[in-house]
């Protein structure tokens, strides 16, 4: 009987369930900012925590050298060191997201709000003659050699085209993010080591149980990810309602014309906005790897979609409801694939959604980034 | 670009000129000039054959006349049926592949699965469903606000695929196989080898849906779209009943996925889940917003061009869909509006013509 499933692994499934939804809060908190400031679906965050899953990997092998396997264990580490290790990762993964969050609104938004940049113009230009090198040549170093040589004159007529400053409409801002999303994961694919394989990432944190509550074993990981995820959300928090910076990314979320006139410099806060989105899916990122020990090229696609849900679930621009949608997800993910099997996994989330936004059309928490205290 | 972009504003107002000529012409000469068109892209299969500009459209690598019904045809009509839902009501659908997949299903379901209906009586059953579908999805959803609809439409897409991938019903991750052929008329045969009866058969379903979205268009109903896409409140406040008009975008898009649906269907013989991945979507409403989303003309340029362009340049290979997002981004920056943008009303849509007249007296 599936129903005993539930039962006697109920718990099981509110810690693990916790742990998953915690993941989707974090990247969900980048989603909700950047709507609340722009009303922009950045499509392309998933890849942003994509990158930051590559940015943890990266970090563990190369620039501290740990090893997949010691003598055939897993490189466990033990005490000062696994904490300054596991912050170490977490600061390189959060840094990268962060760099290319605000690199992705400079070249994939910036120029379509009619004020577009030199470094936008010369990422475009340098993509366009790669492009344009790829016709009569198929090789990656001539590519490159092609696409340098091309950037000077092509930025240069970038430029100037930038001057005539025209806004474009807003489904163009979804399809340049979808267009950014796609060239992300495939940029990866192509040209990571292991190309569209799966990667394994070194597990350096002994996953024993921590304490047992109610009949079920905690994992320490999962205490690490769920309380980490608080952590970072209220540091969140406290930044955009404490700060002044905050003050400009909700006074911009409410009114960004006024706000200009107010003195509020626009462009400096949405940069500050992705930056901080960014920063959390870093974070989230490397929890993930923590947990899962794992990425993949594409593995933002469906993470993305399922935070972008968890978003909207708990009332998109808000911050908590951020939080609540990611847990809620999380959980009722859990539950319904033990009810059901977890080939329905996503159907179950996407029919809460469907009910949840039926009852309440602006989420559970309403939207308010803007409007109320976060 | 700039220079680029200036060409390509130049190639338009040429365009603009070609259609003030068109319009002094006389109607025996018009009505040839629509027949050679149309001749042409009927015979659009010998066209790599073409000396001298052949090679610009031939796609290496694969078979030019499948590319021309499996890719170009499947993908100009799924542009033309989300260019209703997006371009003219302006609602964001992000699950379309579900309408299409609809369509598909239930051709298989009927003609092989659990029944052996002919193709030709399946097919108007599955533009139907595919409807019914969505004003079924659409009634609690396009409630909701527009970003909202998104998220929702877009699960929606992937509970179809993975009902479609379980429910051992619909053939589960098998799929359904040995789906029934359009009907054989005279030499026309509907085989497996070659393609291009399906492309004439694809051919005259584009034009027929052409020809009744152009009529929806221009009337009351297209009106009451432009009206609610421009500003839903102001509609609302004018009288139109906003809600029932979106409905109908969507349940008319809905059918023309169908049709997409399963017209492919009848072709390929064979589909399953795999077939329907949510990134098609996406794909499809790539289509529409670079050709130009709320124009007719624009959304089949996306189509053919999203279709056709990958084929065309094969030896990019692996590097494909890389290319394809960085395009996507370069026209979005530098064409927000997409290739062949919306013909905004002017206050005498006439006067180019009344000036060739002038011209001519």
């Amino acid at each position: 009987m599936p129903d005993w499933l539930i039962v006697r692994t109920f718990w099981d499934l509110t810690v693990t369930g916790l742990a998953l939804g915690s993941i989707y809060a974090l990247v969900a908190l980048g989603y909700t900012l950047v709507y609340g400031v722009l009303r922009l679906i950045n499509f392309a965050h998933s890849e942003i925590f994509m990158v930051g899953t590559f940015s943890a990997l990266i970090a563990s092998t190369q620039l501290l050298n740990i090893p997949m396997l010691e003598d055939g264990n897993y490189p466990y580490r033990t005490g000062g060191t696994l904490v300054l290790f596991l912050v170490f990762i977490l600061f390189a993964a959060m840094f990268i997201s962060g760099v290319g969050a605000v690199a992705l609104e400079r070249i994939a938004y910036r120029p379509l709000r009619g004020n577009g940049d030199a470094f936008g113009a010369i990422v475009l230009a340098f993509l366009t003659s790669f492009v344009i090198g790829l016709i009569f040549v198929n090789e990656t170093k001539a590519n490159l050699i092609i696409a340098c040589v091309g950037t000077a004159p092509i930025s240069y007529s970038y430029l100037r085209f930038f001057k005539k400053g025209k806004k474009a409409p807003r489904l163009a801002f979804l399809i340049s993010a979808i267009g950014a999303s796609t060239a992300i994961a495939e940029a990866v694919g192509i040209w990571g080591p292991n190309r569209r394989e799966q990667y394994q990432t070194p597990r350096i944190l002994e996953k024993k149980v921590l304490f047992n509550a109610l009949g079920t074993d905690v994992r320490v990981d999962y205490v690490i990810v769920i309380v980490g995820a608080l952590l970072m959300m209220t540091a969140l928090t406290l930044f955009v309602n404490k700060t002044k910076l905050g003050r400009g990314v909700r006074a911009v979320a409410q009114d960004a014309e006024t706000a200009r006139i107010l003195g509020v410099n626009v462009d400096l806060i949405i940069v500050v906005t992705f930056a901080l989105g960014g920063v959390m899916a870093g974070g989230a990122a490397m929890l993930f790897t923590m947990v899962y020990d794992q990425s993949r090229f594409n593995i933002g696609f469906i993470l993305g979609v399922k935070s972008f849900t968890a978003a909207v679930l708990g009332g998109i621009g808000n911050l908590k409801g951020a939080l609540l949608g990611g847990f809620m997800l999380g959980l009722v993910e859990n539950y319904g694939s033990a009810l059901f099997g977890g080939q329905w996994k996503d159907v179950i989330a996407f029919v809460v959604l469907l009910v949840v936004l039926m009852v309440r059309p602006t989420g559970i928490l309403g939207e308010s980034l803007g409007r109320a205290r976060v | 670009m700039s220079q680029l972009s200036n060409l390509w504003t130049r190639f338009l107002s040429l365009n603009t000129d070609v259609q003030v000529r068109w319009k002094s012409m006389s109607r025996v000469q018009r009505l040839s000039g629509y027949v050679l068109a149309v001749l042409a892209l009927y015979l659009a299969p010998w066209w790599p054959k073409i000396p001298g500009i052949g090679w610009l459209v031939n796609t290496p690598g694969t078979q030019f006349s499948t590319v021309l019904n499996d890719q170009v045809i499947i993908f100009v009509l799924v542009a033309l049926g989300l260019n209703v839902v997006v371009g003219l009501a302006g609602l964001l659908d992000l699950g379309y592949v579900g309408f299409y997949a609809v369509g598909a299903y239930v051709v298989g379901v009927l003609t092989s699965q659990h029944a052996s209906l002919p193709w030709i009586v399946a097919l108007p059953i599955a533009v139907v469903v595919s409807m019914l579908v969505g004003v079924i999805l659409g009634t609690p959803t396009l409630r909701l606000r527009g970003d909202y609809l998104a998220i929702v439409t877009l699960g929606f897409g992937e509970i179809i695929r993975i009902s479609a991938k379980n429910l051992d019903w619909l053939g589960a991750s098998r799929g359904i196989s040995d789906i029934g052929k359009p009907p054989s008329i005279g030499p026309l045969k509907f085989g497996v080898l070659d393609p291009k009866p399906y492309y004439w058969l694809g051919l005259t379903l584009v034009f027929l849906v052409v020809f009744c979205l152009y009529r929806l268009e221009e009337s009351r109903v297209g009106r009451a779209w432009t009206a609610i896409r421009e500003d839903e409140d102001a509609a609302e406040l004018m009288g139109v009943n906003t809600f029932k008009f979106k409905l109908w975008a969507f349940a008319i898009g809905a059918a023309v996925g169908g049709l997409a649906g399963a017209h492919y269907a009848g072709k390929v013989g064979f589909i399953s889940p795999d077939n329907f991945p949510l990134q098609l979507s996406i794909l499809f409403l790539a289509a529409v917003v670079l050709g130009g989303s709320g124009n007719m003309a624009g959304a089949i340029l996306g189509g053919i061009m999203v279709a056709w362009l990958p084929e065309r340049f094969r030896n990019f290979t692996d590097k494909r869909v890389l290319v394809f997002g960085i395009a996507l981004v370069l026209v979005m920056v530098f064409r927000p509006e997409g290739l062949l943008p919306r013909r905004v009303r002017t206050k005498s849509p006439m006067k180019p013509a009344s000036d060739g007249q002038e011209v001519t007296q």
